[in-house]
């Protein structure tokens, strides 16, 4: 197992007899059925989108801080007709932009560029396979996630432009082409591509699923497997109870929209004519949306939280702390994320005592993730940190992790939504818990994970100043957003001076929006590390952040199959850090118990007489796929 | 399979990783998970029907005193009596009736044909995919001949308050009932029809591989079993379809 440790870069050999030749380039880096390649596409397009919704932000945020404000010198990229001759932004387009700035970020950020990648990658090389249980499934996954983007993309420059009407997209608002420019065109888009998303989403989660099952290396028991292993299949496993819910929902409301039926419109009347449409209910759109809804919000932190366990153990050289304890708050918090969605919709006009049922439910979620929270201290707590700037983006995930989450105890109370319902302390509350920290989450697994995926190393130095700008940045805009929702100003609106009461708080409007470009430049120094360091990065070692777990005993640049030679047999859990009696602070699964007699607890002794058993077991290829 | 029993690993090493703990391949696996998740496709669908249907009241007077008004639900079976060549005669679900015992039967000769599979047995796996394709065929036509009535509707229609008369149902107007009645029969049985269209079409490349010997060549009839478990996942769901549009 050692001389796979350092043994170097033999990309093209492997011990596949059949795939001894050299793949096509569009077998190898387009097509690819590797499950590295298709990580890096999920990564590469989450960064594109990144950008582009991070750009959109920034176009909004320039309007709400300074009302007015001459933007037309973004005429030639956004289109002429979204700007008066002023240079001032149309209302409707500002919608739009909040809009697929959430569809963006929401989705193909941090879903697809989140999970895409680190689940891909990471899942193969952590549990000790060769590939996923079907790389032709895994190549479909992401080809659908890439025409859903095209559609995406495209609808942004239609002529009656992307969907309005918040990510969310509530009918009956979205279901009449004519209530509004943005539920024309770029609604029907939307919605189709969104379909597409959620078949593609279906494929890998069903992937990652049965790799877990199936394909685990020997020795690798469930309570073996890395917490990034733990997160990544819960993660699947709400995607794949969840997603379709949003699927149903879509169907129908696409039937409402192109098909004249009344699932969710009754009573409703455009320019004094009233519709023909009875029968339906708009509320019924938003439980079936809210039931994904709310699950996908944790499909977009639990894969940063699964990532963080495993950087802050390394980098704290400490044994996680309450390893147990962590799956099952996570196993909690899947549970719980299906049966909360209602605290999305206490101003519906719900009955209040089923709010009250919802809310008892919301707040217990407070309950796991405090215990996570909690573990990821006394995991760090004295323990020898090394700040690698992956260590510094998982603290910053936890500190947002933690005041975003102290704010959602705030929102789950029923009678305190009544105040807050839709204003702008909801856009700080879940931009800090679930926007930033799973951004960060993200960004922490690229620096972490970039030698195993690049064999180069990323500059540290750009990564201390892109973390403390970033870091301070996010609060800086953020923080007074929700003194801005506390007095009460709504979200999605265009303007702050709209009202009296509210042109006071213009100068927070602004502070927001100058500390949302800094944070962008921030990044920008970011994607010049990471683009930088792919090619004339520090050429990494097999194992440079001196970790545990299985990826790191692959050769430098891991070829098709991931392991020269067999893979390495499991037989410890993954945080064996500092262990006392061993030579070095670290003891990677795959040492046995009985070369490291000096440092062995005594039920461990008992585990080397299972030693040969283990290695033993032979992978059955009687049983038919 | 029987072939799969014959691994060499004891029983208490099947959870400790290097081997399938399941017994199973990742094929069946993902058909299982998958079946998962349409399950919750389905429950949507069937609970947002539920939710629409108990907004509207439901007829107060004498089930023999029935009539159809979009201001109450309709009673199914006063909707659904109509049998092909039997015009005029008041059958109530019996149409519908022939139809889920067929598609039923063709779960049943899907067993068969996932059974002969286990022998090994080339003719009887074709002639079992022949019968379950033919019952597929026959549903499937049986519902398009059943939603062709429902959208022609009866010849005395029904006159709305306005005194418009409206025939037949379609996805704006129902003579039946409300709209939204119409809107989800025909999207959810639609729904369903499109899963059962599709177990066609994969019915019929599972029987084109076997007659063609690619399984005995492969040495095993997975792929009967995997689409298999995907039929009887569409069979069941069309008895909670058929429970909760003509029963209940």
């Amino acid at each position: 197992m050692a001389a796979a440790a350092h043994a170097d870069v033999h990309a093209n050999e492997h011990d596949h007899a059949h795939e001894h030749h050299e793949l096509s380039f569009i077998r190898k880096y387009i097509f690819s059925e590797d499950h590295k390649v298709i990580a890096k596409q999920y990564l590469i397009s989450g960064i594109i989108w990144a950008l582009i919704g991070g750009f959109l932000s920034l176009v909004f945020r320039l309007q709400l801080g300074f009302p007015g404000i001459d933007l037309g010198w973004l005429k030639p990229i956004l289109g002429e007709r979204w700007f008066d001759e002023a240079g001032k932004l149309d209302p409707n387009y500002y919608i739009a932009l909040v809009t697929m700035h959430g569809t963006i970020m929401v989705f193909f950020v941090l879903t697809a560029g989140l999970s895409g990648t680190f689940s891909n990658f990471l899942i193969p090389l952590q549990v000790g396979a060769r590939d996923m249980a079907s790389g032709f499934i895994n190549m479909l996954s992401y080809w659908f996630f890439f025409l859903s983007s095209v559609i995406m993309f495209a609808s942004l420059f239609v002529h009656d432009g992307p969907a309005g009407g918040g990510w969310v997209v509530y009918p009956p608002l979205s279901a009449l082409p004519d209530a509004a420019p943005g539920s024309g065109t770029g609604m029907t888009m939307w919605l189709v591509s969104m379909a597409i998303f959620i078949v593609s989403s279906l494929l890998g989660s069903v992937n990652y699923v049965t790799t877990v099952i199936n394909l685990r290396t020997r020795g690798m028991t469930f309570d073996k497997m890395p917490l990034t292993i733990w997160a990544f299949t819960f993660t699947a496993i709400l995607g794949i109870l969840s997603f379709p819910v949003l699927f149903s929902a879509a169907l129908l409301l696409i039937f409402d929209r192109s098909f004249g039926t009344s699932f969710y419109l009754s009573d409703i009347y455009i320019n004094g004519q009233a519709l023909p449409n009875q029968g339906g209910s708009p509320i019924l759109f938003q439980h079936l949306f809210w039931f994904l809804g709310h699950p996908e919000v944790y499909i977009v932190i639990l894969p940063a939280l699964g990532m963080t366990s495993e950087i802050i153990a390394t980098n704290s050289r400490k044994p996680i702390f309450g390893y147990r304890a962590m799956i099952f708050s996570m196993l909690g918090i899947m549970f719980l994320a299906f049966i909360v969605w209602a605290h999305h919709m206490f101003m519906t006009g719900m009955n209040p005592f089923l709010g009250s049922v919802f809310m008892l439910l919301t707040l217990i979620i407070a309950v796991p993730s405090a215990v996570k929270a909690f573990n990821y201290i006394t995991t760090m707590w004295r323990g020898n940190i090394v700040f690698t700037p992956a260590m510094l983006f998982s603290i910053g995930l936890v500190s947002f992790f933690v005041s975003g989450g102290v704010t959602g105890i705030i929102l789950g109370n029923s009678a305190l939504d009544i105040q807050l319902h839709d204003t702008y302390f909801v856009v700080a509350h879940f931009h800090l818990v679930m926007g930033s920290a799973a951004f960060f989450g993200m960004v922490a697994g690229v620096y972490h994970w970039f030698p195993k995926m690049f064999g180069r190393m990323m500059n540290a130095t750009l990564g201390y100043i892109h973390f403390w700008i970033t870091f301070a940045g996010v609060y800086v805009v953020f923080f007074p957003q929700h003194y801005l929702g506390i007095a009460g100003f709504p979200r999605r609106y265009y303007s702050y001076t709209g009202f009296d009461f509210t042109n006071k708080y213009q100068d927070l409007a602004e502070l927001s929006t100058i500390a949302a470009i800094v944070v962008f430049a921030a990044n920008i120094i970011f994607l010049f590390n990471f683009f930088y360091s792919m090619f004339w990065g520090k050429k990494a070692t097999a194992n440079p952040w001196r970790s545990n777990t299985l990826e790191w005993t692959t050769p430098v640049n891991p070829g098709h199959g991931n392991w020269e030679g067999e893979i390495p047999a499991v037989y410890r859990w993954p945080y064996d850090y500092s262990k006392p009696g061993a030579a070095e602070d670290f003891i990677p699964q795959n040492i046995p118990f009985s070369a490291t007699p000096e440092s062995n607890l005594e039920d461990e002794n008992e585990q080397i007489k299972e030693e040969k058993e283990i290695e033993g077991i032979k992978f059955n290829y009687n049983i038919p796929d | 399979m029987a072939s799969a029993n014959n691994s060499t690993t004891a029983e208490h090493l099947m959870w400790k990783g290097g081997i399938q703990p399941m017994k199973v391949g990742y094929g069946k696996l993902m058909m299982w998970i998958f079946l998962l998740s349409d399950t919750f496709t389905f429950s949507a669908l069937l609970v947002s029907y539920g939710l629409v249907r108990f907004s509207f009241p439901t007829f107060e007077g004498l089930r023999k005193n029935f009539e159809f008004s979009n201001a109450w639900w309709p009673i199914p079976e006063r909707v659904f009596e109509a049998v092909p060549f039997l015009h005029g005669i008041s059958a109530p679900l019996v149409f519908v009736g022939i139809m889920t015992f067929i598609l039923i039967m063709s779960s049943v000769t899907m067993v068969l044909a996932v059974e002969a599979g286990h022998r090994r047995d080339k003719a009887d796996v074709e002639k079992y995919m022949l019968w379950t394709i033919l019952g597929g065929i026959a549903f499937l036509s049986s519902q398009a001949w059943e939603w062709g009535h429902f959208i022609h509707g009866t010849e005395e229609g029904l006159t709305l308050a306005n005194g418009t008369k409206v025939f037949g149902a379609n996805l704006v107007q129902n003579q039946y009932g409300p709209p939204a009645f119409a809107d989800f029969f025909f999207f959810i049985t639609g729904f369903h029809g499109t899963h059962v269209l599709s177990g066609v079409v994969l019915n019929v490349l599972v029987f084109y591989n076997a007659s063609n010997g690619i399984y005995e060549k492969r040495g095993h009839y997975e792929m009967v079993e995997k689409v298999g478990l995907y039929w009887h996942f569409v069979d069941l769901v069309w008895v909670f379809v058929f429970t909760f549009f003509y029963l209940v």
